[in-house]
């Protein structure tokens, strides 16, 4: 689940915005508190602090006086856009560039995506 | 920036050894330290020094603002668990633990008691009985248990099998999350503790080497690998802490950042980037010189001028 690399704060917030993302923690519900995640993932909780700390200036959480972190409202929109837009940067060039590597046009990578989607008949 | 150590120009000599020479550091309130180094490097005597268990040669150790040495006010807020600690012949863990109790004033017996049962720590048997990791147990226990303000933890895991060094960390962090305080830890098994720790101090050859956060300290090396000539091309200027080669491809692991376009450069040359972990970081900076030789270099050398 942790990886080498990327800051570990980062891979936090990351966590939870996978969480957000999928619905599993709704908008305006609590969203699990900076202990529960140092706790879950066995790390030091300055860094999950550092986590919630970026959804927080991010507008992703926001805090209510004396019971904690809650995902804000149009978190959700706002993650999605959010990955949408990087959707080609993250996914898309790295395919393109290894179509290429192996000989295959953009076009042959449209229609195996294509041949993905479909159900393989027998 | 609150201080609760501040040690300047500290050097220990033993007789033939400089096993601290002129080191300086503050260590963070409420933190969890890695403290980390090869065996001799001097972690064990600068612990021993800072809870004034050992004296300086020269050099100045400041706890809460005091000198510790012959200080109650001040030792009864630091618990130090050495990896090689004394009890006399017939103590028990129940003796070892009902004094720790009346030492430390923020003792917390219910705490104990549980990890008593987690640890299966056979209470009335002699510790001179004890299996190497029960010894371990009674050490890790009293430690947490104490809630001293600052907790040294001097290789705490010897002995101590894969489950019960998790009980060990899981541990240290619910309690650290409510009650939070400094905690050094000093470990050889650096990917296990890499994700505790908010910072990084690391002893070599009696010298301080690095004294950062943990992130700052992850960031600071990358690992490339590829063609050796491209690799070669790529990093010239660049401070290289460790080269490997396989036939015509070579790994280099080098000190230093690299910006986007920089990293973007080098995946179009074809070399591939790999994150170096903590423990290959301190390795690489740590294997350069062998543990005490520089001291021993150091000491014939000023014989010699003498």
């Amino acid at each position: 689940m942790i990886e080498e690399g990327k800051p570990l704060f980062v891979q936090i917030a990351e966590q939870v915005e996978d969480s957000i993302v999928d619905g599993s923690v709704a908008e305006e519900t609590q969203a699990p508190s900076t202990n529960e995640l140092a706790a879950f993932y066995r790390i030091n909780p300055a860094t999950a602090a550092k986590g919630v700390n970026m959804l927080v200036d991010k507008g992703v959480l926001y805090k209510r006086r004396g019971i904690g972190m809650f995902v804000a409202a149009g978190a959700r929109d706002l993650l999605l856009k959010e990955r949408r837009n990087d959707f080609a940067l993250r996914y898309v060039q790295p395919l393109l560039a290894e179509a290429r590597r192996i000989g295959l046009e953009p076009d042959d990578v449209a229609s195996l995506i294509r041949a993905g989607v479909e159900p393989v008949t027998p | 920036m609150d201080s609760v150590i501040e040690v300047r120009n500290l050097t220990k000599r033993y007789k033939d050894v400089l096993a601290l020479d002129d080191v300086g550091f503050d260590i963070q309130r409420d933190t969890i330290y890695g403290f980390l180094g090869r065996n001799g490097a001097g972690k064990t005597t600068a612990m021993s020094i800072l809870t004034a268990q050992n004296l300086p040669t020269s050099g100045q150790v400041r706890v809460f603002g005091e000198d510790p040495y012959e200080n109650a006010r001040v030792l009864s807020r630091m618990c130090f668990v050495r990896e090689s600690q004394k009890y006399p012949d017939d103590a028990t863990p129940r003796h070892a633990l009902a004094s720790a109790r009346l030492f430390f004033p923020q003792w917390d017996q219910e705490l104990a008691d549980d990890l008593v049962e987690e640890f299966q720590l056979p209470l009335k048997r002699t510790i001179k009985k004890l299996s190497r990791g029960q010894l371990s147990a009674v050490g890790v226990i009293i430690g947490l248990a104490s809630r001293a303000e600052i907790t040294f933890f001097d290789e705490p895991y010897l002995g101590l099998d894969a489950v019960a060094r998790q009980i060990f960390y899981d541990r240290l962090l619910t309690d650290y999350a409510e009650h939070p305080r400094t905690v050094l830890l000093s470990s050889h098994l650096i990917d296990e503790v890499s994700n505790l720790i908010e910072r990084v101090l690391v002893i070599d050859a009696g010298r301080i080497i690095m004294d950062e956060s943990t992130e700052d300290a992850r960031a600071q090396a990358t690992n490339v690998v590829g063609d050796t000539a491209a690799v070669e091309r790529a990093l010239r200027g660049r401070e290289v802490i460790h080269r490997e080669s396989l036939g015509r491809v070579a790994s280099v692991t080098f000190v230093g950042r690299l910006d986007a376009a920089e990293r973007d450069a080098l995946a179009a040359a074809g070399l591939d980037l790999a994150p170096v972990s903590l423990q290959q970081l301190i390795v690489r900076l740590t294997q350069q010189r062998t543990p005490g030789r520089d001291a021993f270099a150091a000491e014939a050398q000023e014989g010699s001028l003498r």
